[in-house]
């Protein structure tokens, strides 16, 4: 056979490996973002649950604004308030059983405390005693995560760990919107759909990462679309409203339970408060925005939903409030006592076993403080 | 009376039983990596374990070393003894904020509450003729992390031994492999592998009068065969092998150095910001009036990892270490 004969033989085919591995439709988001508060669907909710959402979204919402007044007082180093998201904290907390597990950002200590932990203990981080005060196997809490998205794999690893145990445990992990563009983000909704690990990612978008908003961080047609590149599920969903994050959180976490592999959730929120007490968010953004977002706030709209339907009358209203300032009170007089603080801690738990060269340094400390409390005339006498 | 047939075996079958034995004495032991499993890693190390114990224990993962060591970490949250391997020293580096951010610090942050007991292998070093990003010598960026236990075998039977210690460990280990051992050979019985001493104990592999030569991993066999040739000029090394360069054992090289007097730590990793310049400063401080001579260091150059064709120029060799052996100040003893 000649060359030539050898072309005319040739016929291009498809390539033999390929072939389409899923169907994408399913997994894709709504085009708008999922609602049950000022729709029918709100009258099917459970009242109780209601009940229950709103208690936490004061308590949430008092919180707040006293872990901000403590920062004020000096109480606190740094406090990256919540404010405007409690809706979403408090269904991510709420949507867990006791034997799963959460991964939450900087940004969640309300989510660590409406899933139980003791206020206090979950604010050492930013009071500076200690990074994590609680212990996270006490009620399967992650410790409070500052680097970006790095806590995500931590999620995935564990809901694999527990699926190989086998028990039925999900990860729920935490995230902003500006973490979404960190590698470890990617990394891990990579895992966790290969692994079919049992996780849910909330994404809660909050319009800004510090100064820098979403149509810097990500061209993407919503944040939950980028679920589909993964192959899982991306929903969509009104971060304020709790009803709906708490619906929304519940079908991913029944579904990752029963083995149907992980769901990515962007809840569309904001951040109504600057990213910190030391940030100035108007030299970012204008307050007609700001205004527009406290209109949509998450607490008066479920407690619209409440009390429109007869579902809590000025009494039970004035028992949550006055349960919220309690729990503000308590947390304020336990915050106003300086911590105990053992500098001998600092070496304690580097190692299993304190190493020689860090029990030289230890040694090295006690002395210098023995010096200070003999005060420093006897430090003075001590040289000569 | 029987005897056991005792044949060579290399270091890289010595950490593959390691792992092996690992796996079968604890459930917990759960192997990860890029093609560690119907592959058995670019270097066979991990060769047969997904076999004997499935891809549940020993799995391939996606290509992505943070995604590898951050599922590690939620893996040991929830009880297991993740053993990760890192394809090659410098593929390791996307892992580092996890391995700097959370598995050197989680012990600490939570006071004791959540250890870590995470063993990440990473072949490491040059001399295999490897291109680009294949050789380097990383140690020094671990070292400098506190909350990490950096360890690496010179031998058969140390590789299997300090690999069990470090699994076994309650603290996280970055298990560093030196690569262009992997096929050396030794006599060893797998089957009856000697006890080896917890991790942070140097050893004596070759004991002299002279001076001390302070090493670890691919650069011990290059400083026993400097300590032979060395016989020839008169001079009497000791050599030690570190085998963990955290923690350090201060004790067994400053009692070598007070000995001797005299001092040269080698190593392959870069001499500016290296290992050696915190082994001089430690041994300055404490032998200081014991010594006859600065301490010198033969390190790799202070360059990029260099192509494989001119590698040879850049790692210490024998004659490298001799000549610093040289300068150690003897015209005082003639």
């Amino acid at each position: 056979m000649t060359v030539l004969e050898q072309r005319g033989a040739y016929r291009p085919s498809p390539p033999p490996a390929w072939q389409p591995r899923m169907d994408p439709a399913p997994l894709l988001p709504d085009a708008e973002p999922y609602r049950v508060l000022g729709t029918e669907a709100a009258a099917k909710a459970d009242p109780d649950l209601l009940r229950r959402l709103h208690a936490h979204l004061v308590r949430g919402r008092r919180y707040n604004t006293q872990a901000t007044a403590l920062t004020k007082q000096g109480r606190l180093a740094v406090y990256p308030s919540s404010t405007g998201q409690e809706a979403c904290e408090v269904a991510a907390a709420l949507a867990l059983e006791e034997r799963d597990w959460l991964f939450p950002s900087y940004r969640d200590t309300l989510a660590v405390v409406a899933r139980g932990v003791d206020p206090v203990e979950a604010l050492t981080l930013l009071r500076g005693d200690w990074h994590t005060g609680y212990d996270p196997y006490a009620h399967r809490v992650a410790p409070l995560s500052t680097p970006l998205a790095t806590q995500l794999p931590h999620a995935v690893g564990l809901a694999h760990a527990a699926r190989l145990k086998g028990d039925d445990v999900v990860a729920l992990a935490m995230v902003g919107d500006g973490g979404t563009s960190e590698g470890d983000f990617h990394e891990a909704l990579n895992f966790a759909a290969v692994w079919r690990a049992p996780v849910v990612f909330l994404v809660q978008n909050n319009g800004f990462a510090i100064s820098v908003p979403l149509a810097k961080q990500t061209a993407a047609p919503s944040l939950a679309h980028k679920a589909v590149g993964y192959g899982m599920p991306g929903r969509l969903v009104d971060g304020n409203d709790a009803v709906a994050v708490h619906e929304v959180l519940g079908d991913a976490v029944r579904q990752a339970r029963a083995g149907g592999g992980p769901t990515l959730i962007e809840a569309v929120t904001y951040r109504i408060d600057a990213h910190t007490n030391a940030d100035d968010a108007t030299r970012y953004r204008g307050d007609a925005e700001v205004e527009t977002w406290r209109a949509h706030d998450p607490v008066r709209l479920l407690e619209t939903e409440l009390t429109e339907r007869g579902l809590l009358d000025e009494a039970a209203l004035e028992a949550v409030r006055e349960d919220a300032e309690a729990m503000a009170a308590d947390l304020r007089a336990r915050m106003n006592q300086d911590p105990e603080l053992d500098p001998m801690d600092l070496f304690d738990h580097v190692y299993a076993e304190t190493t020689a060269q860090l029990r030289e340094q230890r040694d090295l400390l006690r002395a210098e403080l023995a010096a200070e409390q003999d005060g420093p005339d006897q430090q003075e006498g001590d040289r000569r | 009376m029987t005897t056991v047939a005792v044949k060579p075996a290399t270091m890289a079958q010595a950490l593959t039983r390691a792992m092996r034995d690992a796996m079968a004495a604890d459930p917990s032991v759960h192997v990860l990596g890029e093609d560690v499993g119907t592959l058995g890693g670019v270097f066979r190390v991990t060769d047969g374990l997904a076999k004997e114990f499935g891809e549940d224990r020993c799995t391939d993962t996606p290509l992505a070393e943070a995604g590898i060591l951050g599922a590690a970490v939620g893996m040991a949250m929830y009880g297991l003894r993740p053993v990760v391997e890192m394809q090659f020293d410098a593929f390791a580096y996307p892992a580092f904020e996890q391995l700097v951010s959370h598995v050197s610090r989680m012990r600490n942050r939570t006071r004791g509450k959540m250890p870590l007991p995470i063993t990440v292998r990473i072949p490491y070093g040059g001399g295999i003729g490897g291109v680009e990003h294949h050789s380097d010598s990383s140690e020094a960026y671990y070292m400098a992390t506190p909350g990490l236990h950096v360890v690496t075998p010179a031998t058969v039977a140390d590789a299997y031994g300090l690999l069990r210690r470090s699994i076994a460990s309650d603290d996280p280990v970055v298990f560093l492999e030196p690569k262009r051992l992997y096929w050396s050979k030794d006599t060893w019985n797998p089957e009856q592998p000697a006890e080896v001493e917890p991790i942070g104990r140097a050893v004596v592999r070759r004991t002299g009068r002279s001076a001390t030569l302070i090493t670890y991993g691919p650069s011990v066999p290059v400083c026993l065969e400097a300590a032979e040739a060395a016989r020839a000029e008169g001079w009497d090394l000791e050599v030690i092998d570190l085998r963990s360069l955290v923690p350090f054992d201060d004790e067994t090289v400053c009692a070598s150095v007070r000995r001797t007097g005299r001092a040269v730590v080698v190593h392959e990793s870069t001499g500016f910001g290296g290992p050696g310049g915190e082994i001089a400063a430690r041994v300055t401080e404490r032998c200081f009036h014991h010594l006859e001579a600065p301490v010198l260091r033969v390190a790799g150059f202070d360059l990029p990892y260099p192509p494989p064709m001119l590698e040879r120029h850049h790692l210490p060799g024998v004659d490298r270490v001799l000549d610093a052996v040289a300068r150690l100040q003897w015209e005082a003893e003639r």
